[in-house]
């Protein structure tokens, strides 16, 4: 549509078609790049250029670590400040793709003679590979239908905000990479499919090995592609192609994801790998049998060696899954993977990755939230796909299909999901616009209509409507042009408004409107983290809930007990139980663990609602999970959870609610209240006089949303 | 208490005539004080002392040179020393200003450390001249007790002597103490000693002999704010494009008494007029607590640290600032410039213990030498910035520490051909022109093995 405008506008240059059709393309190709960029950068005008939320600052803090001290200083890396007492292996548990990614941007531009710091590449990164995700997009839209599906797809992808949500700038995280490295993989195996060039596969294969080692997310491609060739082989699709494209993808891709230490030889061990294995198995069966076939010229002789080929193949895979599930060899599926297939196994077996808001099943407001129109293009994108079947489309229909059931299984997924239905709905829109304008134009050219070329699907429309020669047709067109360009308009204006108003928030710093509408702003984590960093011996052990484990290490600069990487359930339930034990019993569990600061976060006074003692009830349920001392109902009147005066008298004296409410009883929080209003629960508190044996504060932010109590040593015996 | 003192006078005494006897090395023993008024001002945690001496010349030679002592316990928190000679009658007094400068003596009794003051007209036999004296001691108060309540008030002691250290006789001298308030809860007595309301009166003491020591212990309340910048470091770099770019990064610590009320949580950093850009960040990002108010002859920067600093936190924090070229640069002949710029830290009343002040010249300039009113120690080092090749030169200053009476201007000379200003220019110019070139070489030239 635009293309027909500007191509009005640049006919006084009088370029050739072809060469107008470049221009265009590359022009509207390096607006939506910058576009892509720009509008993720909401976040660094309206506050700074910063990191964002939790993981961001564990991959900062390593990506430091990796520019100053050189890679393998990096990959050998024992981080003492975390997990306390037990360390972790950094190098041996992370996906190591974002950090060589910064800095190696980093070492360019410094290469260049750019004196960036590395926080800046840091929170760059995401956006950065938001624009090159459009081109890919571009390509794989080209590759798919053409090349107007292809432009159509990178605007879509440049300001949708199912993936704006993980890329805006400063959210330093694995995905900002990995839906570039996801996408760019599928389209190269797509391409290698397509042609059946060595080439194309190999290039393939480093993308996945890239993505492997850039997120946990490559299990999908993994999952993904063996059952995409393994629907090409029921249909009757196989051939030399796929043969070629796959092989040398799983092999290359399997060997070089062997490389990440994380991931090891988890491509020939592990339940979740084990499809694709299956399927290249199967491949070489297929292509021995179709040898076979092409040797033998008697049809009734090779059924017979079909049978019997099938069979042993079958029952020899079979024995092999079966004595490596049976001898341990093969591991078997991962809870994560299962609560993936499964939404309600993770609330009922691991309630460490339930609480986590950002694994709850999808809501279908978010879903309209994320996707707005595209939600009603999918479908009619799926349609032109079956309308049009190819190798490709079967691809991305079975990548839209799988993904958004996964999508919908998990909020975070909508992430994975949404390259597809950019693709399928860019599909739609340019098909359904292409077959309006082609209409459009059979019109105003009635006589030449042989000679206008269209797609076939142009073509046929055009015929059909003179055919036909509905009296409104042109006007009934225009219409609808109108409405598709109003449709994408309002996308348009609804991404940059949920851009803005949902995604841009750094959630570090939080920001309100005051009384006269100015902006306020509470700048109390980093209040805490910088003190803790400046005023706390450098050896001190920090105690928190896991969700601010990373931020401590990373700003604070202090060891913690357990952060977000989540790898060790006893070690957080230890961490549960103390927060949910009476304050003797507490500091028992601390001074087995060191502690000798704890911080808690709450929102009492300024009503922040995600504070610690609104996420309780889930170190209770982990800390009982692991200790059975610790029983959620003896937190809990009649099934409820209340922290005012009808609370459990275990609540009013536990640890967590001790060090949320300490001296919180002579505050007035509200004017018309009495003392001790606590604004987030909206109930005047139930115990006011909390007394403090073994602990004292240490410091409390101006806004109250982060205090931190130091453990005092043992009493003299004498 | 007594009874040491006296024996170390004696000792002093001893070694004093001895050296009387051994070497004829100066002038010091030819002249004689015959009035030392001392005034002590602690009323902020910067200790200022006015000494009024009247030097007479008993001896035959004029003398040419004034030795000041100070105890080695004071040397090392010592900050300035100025001298200034009186002339003229009252109300037609005019002050010259007197080079004054650190000297060793042969067989210092006790460590004693001198500084010299160099007179400007010799003073003859028999003929007399008054001098002024200012020095500035930091780090001397001492929290006492060293933990506090926060409700409770700060105390601190102060250690001096009674009698001002000099290497010659005294005949008269009187000393004032001058505390912040009038709660002091004990001090030492030399007899005669009075206290009238915020001071404390030493003295007069009649003849006393060289090298006469009496400590004295004053315990007072002071709750003024201790603020100290452990740490300063001024990055001044110059672009011939009309930017000065101002970094400064502090260390800033209370020095008060552990656990002491919130240190007055304002700061004020006064800045050069027309400055633009200000940040004001710490490591891990911005601070928005902080206002800037402009006018025509200067800006006030109103910073707040993250956290109120109780006695013993510390804060670290950077302030950056953009001034315009003009105001600070000059010509000094052909090619030759010179920036002016102030030395000292911007924070008001504040002691900075380390001071290290960098020019940061733009690239090409040869030749850069420093100008400073007061010894520091220099050197240079090469900054790499964006785009450059061979490196900045940066001159760097340094000196420990550094008091509000520092903060005057000082003059990095330097040669800077115009030429080099078209270097990044050009050098972005013809990357881009060469990326060009490869794009279209490209899509001219066919890559592919088949026909």
């Amino acid at each position: 549509m635009s293309s027909m405008i500007s191509s009005d506008l640049l006919k006084p240059f009088k370029l050739k078609t072809k060469q107008q059709e470049l221009l265009i393309r590359v022009s509207i190709l390096c607006l939506v790049y910058i576009l892509a960029f720009i509008t993720r950068l909401f976040s660094v005008l309206r506050y700074e250029s910063m990191i964002h939320e939790f993981d961001p600052y564990f991959n900062y803090r390593t990506t430091l670590y990796l520019t100053q001290n050189g890679f393998y200083d990096f990959w050998n890396w024992f981080d003492s400040e975390s997990w306390y007492p037990l360390g972790r292996i950094i190098g041996g548990t992370l996906y190591p793709g974002l950090m060589v990614t910064a800095a190696l941007i980093y070492r360019l531009l410094h290469f260049l003679r750019f004196a960036v710091h590395i926080r800046e590449v840091c929170v760059l990164t995401a956006p950065f590979f938001a624009s090159n995700t459009t081109l890919v997009a571009y390509f794989f839209g080209k590759e798919i239908w053409d090349s107007g599906a292809g432009l159509v797809a990178a605007i879509l992808i440049a300001v949708c905000p199912g993936y704006i949500s993980r890329s805006v700038a400063g959210s330093y995280d694995n995905e900002g990479v990995a839906i570039f490295a996801l996408l760019f993989t599928f389209y190269l195996f797509v391409k290698a499919v397509n042609t059946g060039s060595l080439a194309w596969g190999l290039a393939s294969a480093f993308g996945y090995f890239y993505m492997v080692s850039a997120w946990g997310g490559y299990v999908f491609i993994i999952n993904l592609i063996p059952l995409y060739v393994l629907v090409l082989l029921i249909t009757g699709r196989y051939s030399m192609r796929l043969y070629v494209a796959y092989n040398c993808m799983y092999i290359l891709g399997m060997l070089l994801a062997m490389q990440i230490r994380f991931v090891g030889f988890q491509h020939v061990q592990s339940g979740e790998h084990m499809a694709a294995m299956g399927v290249f198995f199967l491949m070489q069966v297929f292509y021995f049998l179709d040898w076979v076939k092409h040797m033998l010229s008697d049809t009734k002789l090779f059924q017979a060696f079909l049978k019997i080929t099938v069979t042993f193949a079958v029952a020899v895979g079979a024995v092999a899954l079966g004595v490596g599930m049976v001898s341990g060899y093969i591991s078997p599926w991962t809870g994560r993977f299962y609560s993936l297939l499964d939404p309600t196994y993770a609330k009922d077996h691991i309630p460490i990755i339930a609480s986590v808001s950002e694994h709850q099943p999808t809501a279908w407001s978010s879903f309209m939230f994320d996707f707005h129109i595209l939600l009603f293009l999918f479908p009619a994108g799926l349609y032109f796909c079956f309308k049009r079947l190819s190798d490709a489309t079967i691809f991305i229909v079975m990548y839209g299909l799988t993904s958004l059931y996964f999508a919908g299984v998990m909020v975070r997924l909508i992430l994975v999901a949404t390259p597809a239905v950019c693709l399928i709905s860019a599909i739609a829109v340019s098909a359904t616009v292409k077959n309006l304008t082609v209409l459009l134009r059979s019109k105003n050219k009635v006589v030449q209509t042989g000679s206008t070329k269209g797609t076939s699907s142009g073509k046929a429309s055009s015929k059909a409507s003179l055919d036909q020669s509905q009296p409104f047709q042109k006007n009934g067109a225009m219409a609808l042009l109108f409405g598709a360009f109003y449709l994408l308009s309002k996308y348009a204006t609804h991404c940059t408004w949920v851009t803005s108003e949902a995604y841009s928030s750094p959630s570090i710093v939080l920001a309100a409107r005051g009384a006269h509408g100015n902006r306020v702003i509470f700048d109390d984590y980093r209040e805490a983290y910088f003190w803790l960093r400046q005023n706390t011996p450098p050896d001190a052990k920090v105690m928190s809930w896991w969700d601010y484990g990373y931020q401590i290490t990373a700003m604070g600069n202090r060891t913690v007990i357990v952060d977000n990487n989540t790898w060790n359930n006893t070690h957080i339930a230890t961490v549960g139980r103390a927060m949910s034990s009476y304050e003797d019993e507490a500091y028992e569990i601390m001074r087995s663990l060191d502690v000798d600061y704890v911080l808690v976060v709450f929102g009492g006074v300024t009503g922040y609602s995600s504070d610690d003692i609104n996420k309780f009830l889930w170190m209770v349920r982990i800390g009982g999970g692991v200790f059975p001392v610790i029983r959620e109902p003896d937190y809990l009147v009649n099934g409820e959870y209340r922290v005012d005066k009808g609370a459990a008298p275990k609540m009013l004296n536990c640890l967590m609610y001790k060090l949320s409410y300490y001296r919180f009883g002579e505050l007035v929080t509200e004017y018309g209240r009495p003392p001790g209003y606590d604004r987030a629960r909206g109930v005047e508190i139930g115990n006011k006089d909390i007394k403090l044996e073994h602990l004292e504060e240490a410091f409390t932010t101006s806004n109250w949303i982060v205090r931190i109590y130091k453990v005092k040593p043992p009493n003299n015996r004498w | 208490m007594e009874g040491p003192i006296r024996a170390r006078e004696a000792l002093a005494l001893t070694l004093f005539s001895l050296l009387f006897f051994l070497s004829r090395s100066s002038a010091l023993h030819d002249l004689l004080i015959s009035n030392a008024e001392r005034r002590i001002d602690l009323s902020s945690h910067i200790v200022k002392v006015y000494l009024t001496l009247k030097v007479e010349n008993a001896g035959s030679s004029p003398a040419s040179e004034v030795v000041l002592a100070f105890p080695p316990s004071q040397v090392d928190h010592l900050a300035t020393v100025e001298a200034l000679a009186t002339k003229g009658k009252r109300k037609k007094t005019t002050f010259v200003r007197l080079e004054v400068k650190p000297t060793e003596l042969p067989d210092a009794p006790n460590d004693t450390k001198y500084f010299t003051i160099y007179l400007a007209n010799p003073l003859n036999s028999a003929e007399s001249i008054t001098l002024e004296v200012l020095y500035m001691l930091t780090h001397s108060l001492e929290p006492f007790p060293a933990e506090i309540g926060q409700s409770e008030s700060q105390l601190v002691y102060y250690r001096d002597s009674a009698l001002v250290l000099s290497p010659y006789h005294i005949k008269q001298q009187t000393t004032f103490i001058k505390t912040p308030s009038t709660k002091v809860d004990s001090f030492t007595r030399v007899e005669p000693t009075n206290r009238a309301g915020t001071e404390i009166k030493y003295g007069p003491y009649e003849d006393h002999t060289p090298y006469s020591f009496s400590a004295i212990l004053v315990h007072f309340e002071n709750n003024s704010p201790f603020a100290v910048v452990e740490e300063l470091v001024r990055e001044v770099e110059i672009s011939h494009w009309g930017n000065l770019q101002v970094t400064e990064q502090y260390k800033l610590v209370h020095a008060g008494a552990r656990h002491k009320g919130v240190f007055s949580r304002y700061l004020l950093a006064r800045l050069p007029p027309r400055v633009h850009s200000v940040y004001y960040r710490d490591e891990i990002g911005n601070i928005s607590s902080s206002h800037l108010r402009t006018d025509s002859r200067k800006s006030e920067l109103e910073i707040e640290p993250r956290y109120p600093l109780f006695g013993g936190w510390k804060a670290t924090f950077v302030i950056g600032y953009g001034l315009p070229l003009q105001d600070f640069l000059f010509e000094s002949s052909e090619d030759r410039r010179y920036v002016n710029f102030t030395f000292g830290c911007p924070l008001m009343e504040t002691v900075v213990d380390k001071l290290t002040i960098k020019v940061v010249l733009p690239e090409g300039s040869k030749d850069p030498s420093a100008v400073v009113p007061f010894p520091v120690d220099q050197h240079l080092e090469t900054k790499y910035s964006y785009l450059d090749v061979v490196g900045r030169t940066v001159v760097v200053l340094e000196k420990k520490n550094v008091v509000p009476g520092h903060n005057s201007h000082f003059q990095v000379y330097y040669t800077f051909k115009p030429i080099f200003m078209l270097a990044e220019p050009l050098m972005l110019a013809s990357a881009f022109f060469l990326f060009f070139v490869a794009c279209i070489a490209y899509l001219h030239i066919d890559l592919s093995i088949r026909k």
